[in-house]
């Protein structure tokens, strides 16, 4: 048990229909972690964040952040308390230049609360953000619209995005699924840049490689259940955990 | 840039490249205020729709002035259209706009005996929150859904008049208050339209619309920053309705009379073939369109029977030539050239 988790969740179930998609999952972080989530493909771990950030109802359980109550509120509400989350599958404005996806987080009310509503130039602020996770200054890329932007730049932008809202717990859904080795390697300074300005994180994902390096914990889901929890070294050496990933014999 | 523009003649050699004009790029800072040249292509495209509408309404005979007002009334439901659209709701019930407002006005007037200058602001004001708070339980709906609510809403509530007989029935209530004289009648439709024009399309271009048009995008990412959509989406639903209702409002006392018929389904079917034709997402297309859906309409009453199969050639024609929109047309000759050039390899 964590003293005084920043984020709590407590006995969370969901079913759609007569899938048990998340089934009695506990878990805490504490504030300025790096906790990590992996397990198999449909084993819960975008419903759990979604679950988490609001966008899908709990059947039954509890999240609590900061030792609030937040479950079933509704997205918007969550990310004004300093939730923000990045999607799997990119959701950036594809009519909009890159730079200009960047002004709609700016916009919001979180981000006024933090800095009272004096942003100055919006624009010049958004091209700052982007060139922390990677856009080159003096380069097209930033004006280009999304639409025509490769894969890279996405994942980027929607990372971007998430830290324009000044954000104290970061959940990336997935974010190094789809890109190259050199990418995923220049993420990563960022991720750690984030953990050492005091941002707790979570980090879905498939690239157990990579996030072994940063994770401090790491939670195993399968079917929708916590199988496994601890370090990497320990979660790994769990036969259930092997299991799930080889398969049995 | 689409694809089927990018497509050439001979497409293994060549290609089209389009470069923004010179002028475009001189103008777009401060060194255009040196030049009259620069300055007249900045301001021409906002004075060709004020000297164009103040032109018209001095040189039109009678009949075609009173054209002018329907043209400028479809125009604005375009716009009110246009605006919803580039929110993410795509509605097919402006008539539910254009009739609350015309209902109101002609209520206000025959019930309270309150002149047009009273019922007009009053009927934009209170049809523009009436129709918000109609479509508010809908507005999680998206895409065709919501599409389908607008349609029936003004067909419902037309039965509902025919049945309890309110309002003056199917009859409808005549000899309402009317404007001064046909000049105000035209002056204020022109400075409605222009406001509106030039007023949301500033406020589409800000912060605000940019909201807007994310939620149009990508609904989810917009809650995703923490911004309340159901919020947002009220509010251009709301500026939608009053901008229909004024329109409903102005034709009540143009016409003197309101009557089932303000619920008709051409105030909803012709300012989206408006925009269709005129161009999606920048107002000016919608009002465009409007511009020459109309007075096309007018001009093929000459052949009577025939009259809706040359409109509806036309619409088709209009459509497979110029399918991105007159007005995005327009704007890109008017701001780029284009050229054949080679491929390199």
């Amino acid at each position: 048990m964590i003293s005084s988790p920043l984020l709590q969740v407590a006995e969370l179930r969901k079913n759609f229909g007569g899938v048990q998609a998340i089934d009695d999952v506990n878990f805490e972080i504490a504030e300025g972690e790096l906790l990590g989530v992996i397990g198999p493909n449909g084993s819960g771990k975008t419903t759990a964040v979604n679950l988490i950030t609001g966008f899908v109802k709990p059947t039954e359980g509890s999240i609590r952040y900061r030792g609030k109550d937040i479950t079933g509120w509704p997205p918007h509400k969550i990310v004004r308390l300093g939730i923000a989350r990045t999607f799997q599958m990119v959701k950036p404005f594809y009519q909009l230049p890159a730079y200009k996806n960047m002004i709609i987080p700016l916009y919001s009310p979180r981000v006024k609360e933090i800095v009272g509503g004096k942003y100055g130039d919006r624009d010049a602020v958004a091209l700052d953000l982007l060139e922390e996770v990677g856009f080159e200054r003096d380069a097209f890329v930033a004006y280009k619209p999304a639409s025509v932007l490769p894969q890279g730049y996405l994942k980027r932008l929607e990372l971007a995005k998430a830290i324009a809202l000044q954000p104290d717990l970061i959940i990336l859904d997935e974010l190094f699924s789809g890109l190259s080795l050199a990418e995923v390697a220049s993420i990563v300074p960022i991720i750690e840049k984030l953990l050492q300005q005091g941002k707790t994180i979570i980090m879905i994902e498939h690239r157990l490689k990579e996030l072994f390096r940063i994770a401090d914990r790491l939670i195993v889901l399968n079917y929708g259940q916590k199988i496994a929890e601890g370090s990497a070294a320990e979660v790994m050496e769990d036969p259930e955990v092997k299991n799930a990933y080889l398969g049995s014999e | 840039m689409r694809n089927a523009e990018l497509k050439s003649k001979d497409f293994a050699k060549k290609r089209k490249e389009r470069i923004d004009r010179g002028i475009k790029a001189r103008s777009s800072d401060i060194f255009a205020l040196c030049s009259w040249r620069e300055m007249l292509y900045l301001a021409a495209p906002r004075l060709i729709p004020i000297v164009g509408l103040i032109v018209l309404s001095l040189v039109l005979s009678h009949y075609w002035q009173r054209v002018l007002l329907s043209v400028s009334v479809f125009a604005l439901l375009a716009i009110s259209w246009d605006i919803l659209a580039q929110s993410g709701m795509v509605s097919l019930g402006q008539a539910l706009f254009f009739g609350t407002g015309a209902y109101l006005a002609g209520n206000m007037n025959h019930y309270f005996g309150w002149p047009p200058y009273v019922t007009i602001p009053l009927a934009t004001i209170f049809g523009g929150l009436l129709c918000t708070l109609f479509l508010i339980p809908v507005l999680r709906l998206r895409g065709i859904y919501f599409s389908m609510v607008t349609l029936v809403m003004p067909l419902m509530l037309v039965r509902i008049i025919e049945a309890t007989r309110i309002f003056g029935g199917t009859e409808g209530l005549s000899g309402l208050g009317s404007l001064p004289n046909r000049w105000v009648e035209v002056y204020l439709i022109i400075a409605a339209l222009l406001a509106c024009l030039f007023g949301f399309r500033r406020m589409m271009n800000s912060d605000f619309g940019l909201v807007l048009k994310g939620i149009n995008d990508n609904d989810r990412s917009v809650m995703n920053a923490g911004i309340n959509i159901y919020w947002f989406k009220t509010q251009a639903l709301f500026i939608a309705a009053a901008i229909g209702s004024f329109a409903g409002a102005f034709m009540t006392h143009v016409y003197m009379f309101v009557g089932m018929p303000v619920f008709a389904l051409d105030y909803s079917i012709l300012p989206i073939a408006s925009a269709v034709v005129g161009g999606m997402g920048t107002l000016a297309g919608s009002m465009l369109g409007a511009f020459i859906l109309v007075p096309l309409s007018e001009v093929l009453r000459g052949l009577g029977g025939l009259r809706i199969v040359f409109y509806g050639l036309f619409l088709v024609i209009f459509t497979v030539a110029i399918p991105e929109g007159i007005f995005h047309y327009i704007q890109r000759k008017y701001h780029q050239y284009e050229r054949w050039v080679e491929v390199e390899r």
